[in-house]
């Protein structure tokens, strides 16, 4: 009962440019997405068919995922509606240590013999598989919390919302770029629903209903006499929100240097898109960049995806342990560095802390996927790193008597693994706003949004772009840029950070499409900062001519 | 069920027609069964298998469409898909961008189902791994590997008599050899569709030689270079610059393709006139789907002619509006290239560096399809046409077009990713920075 599709978003500008978006499950009617095939009580009575299966052949440990994941995606571009995509994947996920060994089998057969049989499976590859293991599992403690639930704290449930009130919205976004000189205009709107129903044998029961939503679009003006084009992206940000995200509320604007809107907890699609188009046109005649050192001036739209690459990826363990080696690659942040207690990732200032609880985050769970409770830890204090993401059977490794509690799964049917959590930057305790920074910086460059982002297998060497670049001379916004790109190395980077602003200015930023894995999982995940300046950072020039 | 066999397929896809009471109908069946085994540290981390059939059925009235999908086969659940599909597009709004189907196509026979591939076995898995483990861990180097295989079929049929089927398999190899000191790293892809035409363990050689060689890179200056891109090096920017290759949005003006003053580069000179580029469903070495999902014919194809723009890619709904004929996306590009050997390519060169691959590679400017990224597994310092010494990894901002107007040589083109790359040797080649990363 799964289908793996991708869907290519051709033309929504530079940075998703070729995104490929995963589609798990079958096409359902949208009414279909508020149906509940199973109550909480047949789930428990299933799930402990599984774990008393497994623990009966010879299981030291199971943990069982009855999961419904929900989507629906809808696409338009201009006065077009191009797709909307409704789909529903349903079934169950068992996972057992077996002679020191991990087993894993699925199944959409969510019935008793079912279960029955996808639990010997997991088994049995787990009694084959120990036959060549290395390095038996070793499982930190964790408690049974009994019958629990938790739930996204959402307003308004995004599938509740009639196809037709999303449609308009987009298309009222769309129309107004247009009218304020966007040549084209592509939309995207993704929601999606986690269902998922959790047991162990640590005794957990555990239902959760988790919901995401992510708006976004790109603008593209034509100056057809030159051949040229200029894309500007939304300055969204995909959250763990309901619809109400979408619903623009003014106390969640805040004016930012150079006129710019920036959105905290709610969003304006089409106050954005009216804005994008106009800023689109101005960069087909703003200047190219000069080369150079410059202070950069960071929008938490845009840091929120520098910290996903250089603090993120490098402190997942897993990758730090050479288990993602033929992949992502491993990391700098080795152990050793972590051992001395003195490795300093950043300067003083940079606090760094990894949570899987913050509100309206993509990452917010009660429990993760092996039965932890979420909490908040810190990952780089005072500059200095401090701790990794690890779940059970990694904790030890780094001396914790807990998990992390950051174990997840895309679906019921892959098996859940390490994923980072929401990692984000501390605000500044003093108070300083984003326009405060503006007026320190003599020769600098504000960035706002995200855009081309690379960065090598150890997580030392990247390069970002960005959506909106601004030249900055003696405290003062002087114009729009062209061709900007950063290139640092990452502990450079976060040891020339020299100012952060405060708690008034924090905002989330995250991935909807996190990739990680062979074969690939997705999983979504925020990163909040503030507005933050870092000095003397290299600047080169992308501009070419073919 | 997995493969089934073209009458299989056909059954049901009729089962759906006699059901269907929609203006218009399209349906695609398709199934798949497939393993993979992943490595890491020298030990097994997982391994898994996948069997799935799925039935997808969009139905029409007038412009609006809607799809639906169900792996169930009985008759009631045939009827279920159609019915769901019906409904759903009686509420769907109009889409003006709807084509009818196509009617009966003819197609060449593909060529790419191996039955050697459709009987891999867990043991064959495990043997993979150890045909990377055991050498590695007798050199004090790391493995960590990935194989993943599939044999399928997909058919298709429509309301206007147009029946389809193509039987595919697969197989794709990875391994990443790491020297246990942490200074060499070496990596090799391969990728088949007939498993039996497949060396794990002189591919898993070829990894753990670089790994060897590459430790104790030296830094040098980032600057332009000229280089040998292997094949795994070259067919990420190429395929890069091959994706876009769409019509619409040359046409547009949001395309590399995009002239100024309006109108498209087809036709025009873009890169060194060695360059030819086409694609061919049935190059025996890189055998690929001769029908497109919507049932258009996939035919031999010519990209690039002498450093020319040929063809680009047009859906039908484009096609129709341009008034051409649709030109599909095929399932991979040959690129022509020379008669030398790589290790000739080294022979002949004075100064340059050899790179092994190139990672993170991300769009930074459309326009220019200007790309970054970064060298990785084996960058190699040539000198007086031997390689002298391995070099720490670069960042790259480079354009495939002006890559291949730099061209200086190409080498004997080798199956990379479903594709025939030749290695590249290529003057000017810009790194803008150094990278720790082993």
């Amino acid at each position: 009962m799964k289908r793996r599709e991708f869907i290519h978003l051709a033309g929504l500008g530079t940075g998703a440019m070729m995104l490929s978006v995963p589609l798990l499950g079958n096409d359902i009617h949208p009414e279909m997405l508020l149906a509940n095939p199973l109550d909480v009580a047949q789930k428990k009575v299933l799930a402990d068919v599984a774990l008393n299966t497994a623990r009966s052949n010879g299981a030291s440990y199971a943990d069982v995922r009855i999961g419904r994941y929900l989507n629906q995606f809808i696409f338009t571009r201009e006065n077009k509606v191009q797709n909307t995509t409704n789909t529903e994947s349903f079934g169950v996920g068992i996972r057992v240590i077996a002679n020191g060994t991990w087993g894993f089998a699925s199944t959409n057969d969510v019935s008793t013999e079912g279960i029955q049989k996808a639990t010997l499976t997991a088994v049995a590859i787990a009694k084959a598989n120990a036959k060549i293991q290395k390095e038996p599992v070793d499982l930190v403690p964790v408690k049974g919390y009994g019958d629990v639930s938790w739930k996204t704290p959402i307003e308004r449930n995004a599938m509740e919302v009639p196809i037709s009130e999303k449609v308009d919205m987009l298309l009222n976004a769309n129309s107004e770029a247009m009218k304020n000189g966007a040549n084209y205009i592509n939309t995207a709107l993704f929601m999606v629903n986690e269902q998922k129903y959790f047991a162990s044998t640590e005794g957990s029961y555990i239902d959760q209903d988790i919901h995401r939503i992510w708006p976004t679009f790109t603008v593209t003006v034509i100056d057809p006499t030159a051949g040229k084009f200029k894309t500007r992206q939304a300055l969204s940000a995909p959250m763990g929100m309901g619809f109400e995200y979408m619903d623009g509320r003014a106390s969640s604007k805040l004016q930012s240097p150079g006129g710019l809107i920036a959105y905290t907890n709610h969003y304006d699609i089409v106050e954005d898109a009216t804005v994008a188009a106009l800023q689109a046109k101005e960069m087909l005649t703003a200047k190219s960049v000069e080369p150079g050192k410059y202070d950069l001036i960071l929008d938490p739209n845009h840091l929120g995806l520098t910290i996903h690459e250089s603090v993120g990826h490098p402190l997942e363990l897993d990758r730090v342990l050479g288990y993602e080696a033929n992949y992502a690659g491993t990391s700098f942040a080795t152990l050793d560095k972590w051992k001395t207690k003195n490795f300093k990732y950043g300067s003083d200032i940079v606090n760094i802390f990894a949570d899987k609880t913050q509100e309206g985050s993509l990452g917010a769970v009660g429990f993760d996927d092996e039965g932890v409770k979420t909490k908040r830890w810190d990952l780089i204090k005072d500059g200095v790193l401090v701790n990794y993401q690890a779940i059970r059977d990694q904790a030890k490794i780094i001396d914790e008597t807990e998990s992390h509690g950051c174990c997840y799964a895309q679906s019921w049917n892959d098996v859940q693994f390490q994923r980072m959590p929401n990692v984000s930057l501390a605000p500044g305790k003093e108070k300083y706003s984003a326009m405060d920074m503006i007026k320190d910086v003599e020769n600098g460059i504000y960035i706002v949004g995200r855009g081309s982002y690379s960065i090598d297998q150890q997580r030392y060497n990247f390069q970002f772009g960005g959506t909106l670049f601004y030249e900055v001379k003696n405290g003062k916004i002087t114009g729009m840029l062209n061709d900007v790109a950063y290139q640092s190395n990452t502990q450079e980077f976060w040891n020339s950070c020299v100012k952060i602003c405060d708690q008034s200015d924090y905002r989330l930023f995250g991935s909807f499409f996190d990739g990680k894995g062979q074969p690939s999982q997705v999983s979504a995940v925020s990163h909040g900062s503030a507005t933050t300046r870092f000095n003397g950072v290299n600047v080169i020039n992308t501009g070419r001519n073919i | 069920m997995a493969i089934l066999t073209k009458e299989q397929a056909r059954q049901i896809l009729d089962k759906v027609k006699s059901f269907s009471k929609a203006d218009s109908f399209e349906a695609n069946l398709f199934g798949n069964q497939g393993g993979n085994i992943r490595y890491a540290r020298n030990t097994v981390s997982t391994s898994g298998e996948e069997n799935n059939t799925t039935l997808v059925v969009q139905s029409a009235y007038g412009k609006r469409v809607a799809t639906s999908t169900i792996n169930e086969f009985d008759d009631a659940s045939i009827e279920k898909v159609v019915r769901r599909s019906e409904e759903m597009a009686q509420l769907a709004p109009e889409n003006p961008e709807f084509m009818e189907p196509l009617g009966p196509q003819t197609y060449d026979e593909g060529k790419e189902f191996f039955e050697s591939t459709a009987n891999i076995t867990p043991e064959y898995r495990a043997k993979v791994a150890q045909t990377s483990i055991d050498p590695a861990s007798a050199k004090d180097i790391t493995a960590a590997g990935f194989l993943e295989h599939a044999a399928g079929f997909s058919a298709m049929m429509n309301s206007k008599g147009l029946f389809a089927y193509n039987k595919s398999s697969s197989v794709d190899f990875t391994v990443t050899m790491r020297s246990n000191d942490g200074t060499g790293s070496g990596w090799v892809t391969r990728d088949v569709n007939d498993v039996s035409k497949l060396d794990t363990a002189s591919a898993s050689q070829v990894a753990i030689e670089k790994a060897l060689m590459s430790r104790e890179a030296k830094a040098i200056e980032p600057g332009k270079y000229t280089v040998i891109l292997e094949p795994a090096a070259g067919v990420d920017l190429l395929s890069n610059m091959f994706f876009s290759m769409n019509a619409r949005s040359a046409d547009e003006g949001r395309s590399f393709l995009s002239k100024a003053g309006g109108g498209t580069k087809l036709g025009e000179k873009l890169v060194d006139e060695r360059v030819n580029i086409y694609s061919d469903p049935l190059h025996p070495d890189m055998p690929s789907s001769t029908w497109s999902g919507d049932g258009l014919p996939i035919k031999k194809v010519t990209w690039f002619e002498k450093g020319v723009v040929k063809n680009l890619v047009y859906d039908r709904y484009w096609a129709s509006q341009k008034g051409v004929d649709p030109v599909p996306f095929p399932g991979g590009f040959i690129m022509e290239g020379g008669n030398a050997s790589l290790q000739e390519m080294i022979r002949d060169t004075k100064k340059g560096i050899l790179v092994t691959r190139l990672w993170y590679i991300r769009s930074v400017d459309p326009q220019t399809l200007l790309y970054t990224g970064l060298t990785r597994d084996g960058t190699f310092y040539i000198e007086n046409g031997k390689i002298a010494y391995p070099v720490k990894n670069f960042r790259f901002n480079e354009s495939p077009i002006i890559m291949l107007n730099n061209l200086e040589q190409m080498g004997k083109p080798e199956r990379v990713n479903g594709n025939l790359v030749p290695p590249l040797k290529i003057r000017d080649f810009t790194f803008t920075s150094l990278s720790d990363a082993i």
